[in-house]
């Protein structure tokens, strides 16, 4: 059985998905396949952002803040709520509700524009065709005929051999979104972006968290400055980031998970109930290609393509976390709007210089540009300008004065070079950085755009101005 | 105060100069950089810019005569005439030029100095607020800044720049417009005397774009193209029209255009004389038992070409309304490949943008494209009497190398005795 197609999307999810409706709506014949199973056994499109990413994490972590504020914060404004419980069962459902319903989505967006979506494992065969395997019947294969096909499969998380997934106690990503209720002892290898949340996530519903992180640096790919702040908002959370320290060894045994690592002081060990492994994703590579396709892959598995994500075999490109490039959904899903409108013979580019980096723990961190350290090691001479969110009324009101935006900005030309923002919803406030450097702003731009009062966006023109040593609402050093 | 335009310093070892001809004529309104006229040496052709907007008064040299360096040519009224204000007021004020050939221009920048300068208002590209508050301070003109932000926007590093380098375009952009031998040393004492703000703005091409110049040239370089002309009395087909055209489209809910009546006549002649539906494929033709017509519509994107499937098994209204369909989806983007693909032969209607008379380029593989063209009401002969006709010039480019003029010209006049006695297109006579 064989159905033909003027595009093949291998993979549904922000890239694939988002590429698949884009070269629908350029008029291209288009078929997305994907092979998400979820836990229930179900297929579910959206991949690991909707599944069992991006979207659930963000769910959880806004009910245990929630709850955190019920016993941090409400008393400060007044309320009494006795001793608040958390029932896990009914967060969970609430996740489940939300990741069910912006799947559902896709399925909707797929069929409202005509976008054939097959629930199935997609290869990319050497003859240029792409062969599915069903996902209800692994024995029921058919063979799509494609004039291009995307490669966009997404990445998976790292195993380590010394702490294997057990899908118990040992969990990725993933599991570790699903524990029924919070661990007594929780311990994650890792202390970035997904370590960092998801710790928080069951720190702030009662789990003692010990999160590893083999790096002396606390966030290394952020700015520093941020990061050292960062680090000391989660120390006063009790939030437990011991740095610089390599994990050696796991056993598990009838009191819990024995963690064993090493760092300067020496050989150490922790025993917790639950452990995270959160060190990083790999791309999800290994089946896709069959020998002699020409489709290159690097010796991390990466799909190898170009700046307009071709991958050298003409009309097969690839796009999202298989290939090169920050692991960002919205990276994914705008390299796959870019090969769609490429596909359909249209002009279009990706500008990889400005695409912004968030961290949903709280206080929130978000960045776009270089870092403070990058522009050293580049040489470009640069002034600074930071301003507390401790000096904003807005933050101030809303019991969340922590925290600072930093702008860097080019010596000469005033050029915004990098955004740096730690604080109550960075996430949001970094578009304003992300368009004004797309349009290359200077620091005086934002100067002159006026920010309404009292909002926690008057901190990043306050920013501005401490760029040139003008604040108005901080002391100038 | 008037200003004297006066010839511009020759290059050296050139004693005099001849006025070529005048762009602009006494009384016209002139803008700032505009070229007024030609001038003429051995060596290079000179422009002469206005240096400011205005009117221009008088012409003291006619064309044709031969002037020396200084000499006053014509006399310009300075005044805003244009809509644009605000470039002159900053211009006027700027710097003076370093190398200057007009005295005048030096004693308007002068006396304009005492000009109140107007905020900068906003030129095509919408300036950011630190661009703005430079162009105000400095009293610049943005359209004289290179811009490399955002499509082509000013950013501030861009007006620094500019302000750094003294607020003046690197000498070397003297341009000439006949370098017969280049004079470096000319050129740079020329600056002045040519428009200081040409800008090229090089655009790449689209996909669409390049494809299709791709495709026009492979087409160029590998049929022999040749192209014959008739012309059409369309007023039987206009009569009919007229007649028929509300009950047709009450019955048939389709519009009865022209182009139904072109394609029905063209199946009909293509049946005649196969050769001009076939293709050629090395040493091979291929004839084609069936007929594809692709119809040329024009999108903002480019040409496209959607084809009308086995046209010779379709009504009047299907034809109609399978092209306007096809027409707007294409417009829309929202047209498939495949239907661009195939077709035998090919309509063109260079008529509706008013073309009366051309050549149009073959779609390879096909052998033959026939042009439309405007209707104009003409005065023609019919039966040794002069009368007015809505007449249509029709015109088949043919690939000589299978088609030979016989069957083209014979085309073509089928085409015409269909549409110019539409019974015969009822009859497939």
């Amino acid at each position: 059985m064989s159905q033909s197609f003027d595009v093949v999307v291998i993979g549904a999810g922000p890239a694939g998905y988002v590429c698949s409706i884009r070269a629908a709506q350029n008029g291209l014949k288009t078929a997305c396949v994907d092979n998400w199973k979820s836990l229930d056994g179900k297929h579910a499109f959206g991949g690991t952002c909707l599944n069992a990413g991006c979207i659930p994490s963000k769910a959880l972590l806004e009910s245990s803040e929630m709850f955190h504020k019920t016993q941090h914060e409400f008393a400060a404004h007044g309320i009494n709520v006795g001793n608040p419980h958390m029932d896990v069962a009914v967060m969970q459902a609430r996740k489940a509700k939300i990741v069910s319903n912006l799947t559902g989505g896709i399925a909707a967006l797929f069929k409202s524009n005509n976008v054939t979506g097959i629930r199935g494992t997609a290869r990319l065969l050497k003859n240029g065709n792409v062969e599915v395997t069903a996902f209800d019947d692994p024995k029921q294969k058919e063979i799509l005929e494609a004039k291009h096909i995307v490669l966009a499969t997404g990445s998976e998380p790292v195993e380590l051999k010394i702490a294997p997934f057990d899908r118990k106690d040992i969990v990725d990503s993933w599991g570790a979104l699903e524990f029924a209720n919070s661990p007594k002892r929780l311990g994650v290898i890792g202390g970035g972006v997904i370590g960092l949340e998801l710790g928080s996530v069951w720190q702030r519903l009662g789990s003692q968290v010990t999160i590893l992180e083999a790096m002396d640096n606390f966030l290394f790919m952020a700015d520093q400055q941020i990061g050292q702040a960062a680090a000391r908002e989660f120390k006063k959370q009790e939030l437990d980031i011991r740095l610089g320290a390599k994990v050696t060894g796991t056993d598990k045994g009838k009191a819990g998970i024995s963690v064993h690592y090493e760092d300067k002081d020496g050989k150490h060990d922790i025993v917790v109930d639950k452990l995270i492994v959160a060190v990083g994703r790999r791309p999800a590579t290994s089946n896709l290609l069959e020998e002699g396709t020409g489709v290159k892959l690097d010796q991390r598995g990466f799909i190898q393509v170009d700046e307009e994500c071709h991958t050298g075999i003409k009309n097969i490109w690839a796009i999202g976390d298989c290939v090169r490039g920050p692991m960002l959904a919205h990276k994914g899903s705008e390299e796959g709007v870019m090969v769609a409108d490429l596909m359909a013979g249209k002009v279009a580019e990706m500008n990889y210089e400005v695409i912004p980096s968030i961290i949903y723990t709280w206080p929130e961190i978000a960045w776009v540009g270089k870092t403070e350290e990058e522009l050293k090691k580049q040489g470009i001479k640069y002034k600074a300008g930071s301003f507390p969110f401790a000096a904003n009324g807005r933050a101030k009101a809303m019991e969340a004065a922590t925290g600072m935006v930093k702008i860097l900005a080019h010596a000469d030309t005033d050029e915004i070079l990098g955004v740096h923002i730690l604080g109550p919803m960075a996430s949001e406030m970094i578009a304003e950085a992300v368009l004004a450097m797309e349009f290359r702003a200077s620091a005086e731009d934002i100067q002159r755009t006026i920010h309404a009062h009292p909002t926690l966006s008057e901190a990043m023109h306050e920013a501005s101005l401490a760029v040139d040593k003008h604040a108005i609402h901080a002391i100038n050093r | 105060m008037s200003i004297e335009i006066k010839v511009p310093q020759l290059p050296e070892s050139i004693p005099d100069a001849t006025l070529v001809s005048w762009h602009k004529q006494a009384g016209d309104a002139v803008k700032r950089d505009e070229n007024l006229v030609d001038i003429e040496t051995d060596k290079v052709v000179l422009e002469c810019p206005a240096p400011v907007d205005g009117v221009l008064k008088e012409i003291r040299i006619q064309g044709g005569a031969t002037v020396t360096a200084g000499q006053v040519i014509a006399i310009l009224e300075p005044g805003v005439v244009a809509a644009e204000k605000s470039a002159t007021a900053l211009t006027a004020s700027s710097k003076p030029p370093a190398a200057v050939i007009n005295e005048t221009a030096t004693t308007l920048t002068k006396s304009s100095a005492a000009t109140v300068s107007t905020p900068a208002s906003r030129s095509d590209m919408p300036l950011s607020p630190s661009v703005r508050r430079l162009v105000e301070e400095h009293q610049l003109d943005p359209a004289k800044i290179q811009g490399s932000g955002l499509d082509g926007r000013l950013t501030k590093g861009d007006v620094l720049e500019y302000i750094n380098k003294g607020g003046e375009l690197p000498a070397s952009t003297g341009s000439v417009t006949q370098p017969a031998q280049s004079d470096a040393k000319a050129a740079t004492s020329m600056t002045r005397a040519v428009s200081d703000n040409r800008e090229n703005r090089r655009v790449p091409m689209t996909r669409m774009r390049a494809r299709i110049a791709q495709r026009l040239s492979e087409s160029q370089a590998s049929t022999v193209m040749l192209t014959s002309f008739n012309e059409v009395d369309l007023s039987k087909v206009m009569e009919l029209r007229t007649r028929y055209k509300d009950k047709f489209e009450k019955q048939q809910g389709i519009k009865l255009g022209f182009m139904s009546f072109f394609v029905k006549a063209v199946v009909e002649a293509l049946k005649r004389y196969p050769v001009v539906n076939a293709s050629s494929d090395g040493n091979d033709i291929i004839y084609h038992d069936y007929w594809d017509i692709s119809v040329a519509v024009s999108t903002p994107r480019g040409l496209v070409t959607p084809v009308l499937r086995d046209a010779d098994q379709m009504s009047f209204a299907e034809i109609e309304k399978s092209l306007t369909d096809m027409a707007s989806r294409a417009r829309d983007g929202k047209i498939t490949l495949e239907e661009l693909t195939g077709g035998t032969f090919t309509i063109t209607n260079g008529g509706v943008f008013g073309s009366l008379f051309s050549t149009p380029i073959i779609n390879p593989p096909q052998s033959g494209i026939l042009g439309m063209h405007a209707i104009k009401e003409r005065a023609v002969v019919v039966d040794g009497q002069v009368v007015v006709r809505p007449m249509m010039y029709i015109a088949i480019t043919y690939d000589h190398r299978i088609v030979d003029g016989r069957e083209a010209v014979l085309f073509l006049v089928s085409i015409k005795e269909q549409l110019e006695d539409p019974a015969r297109l009822l009859l497939q006579i």
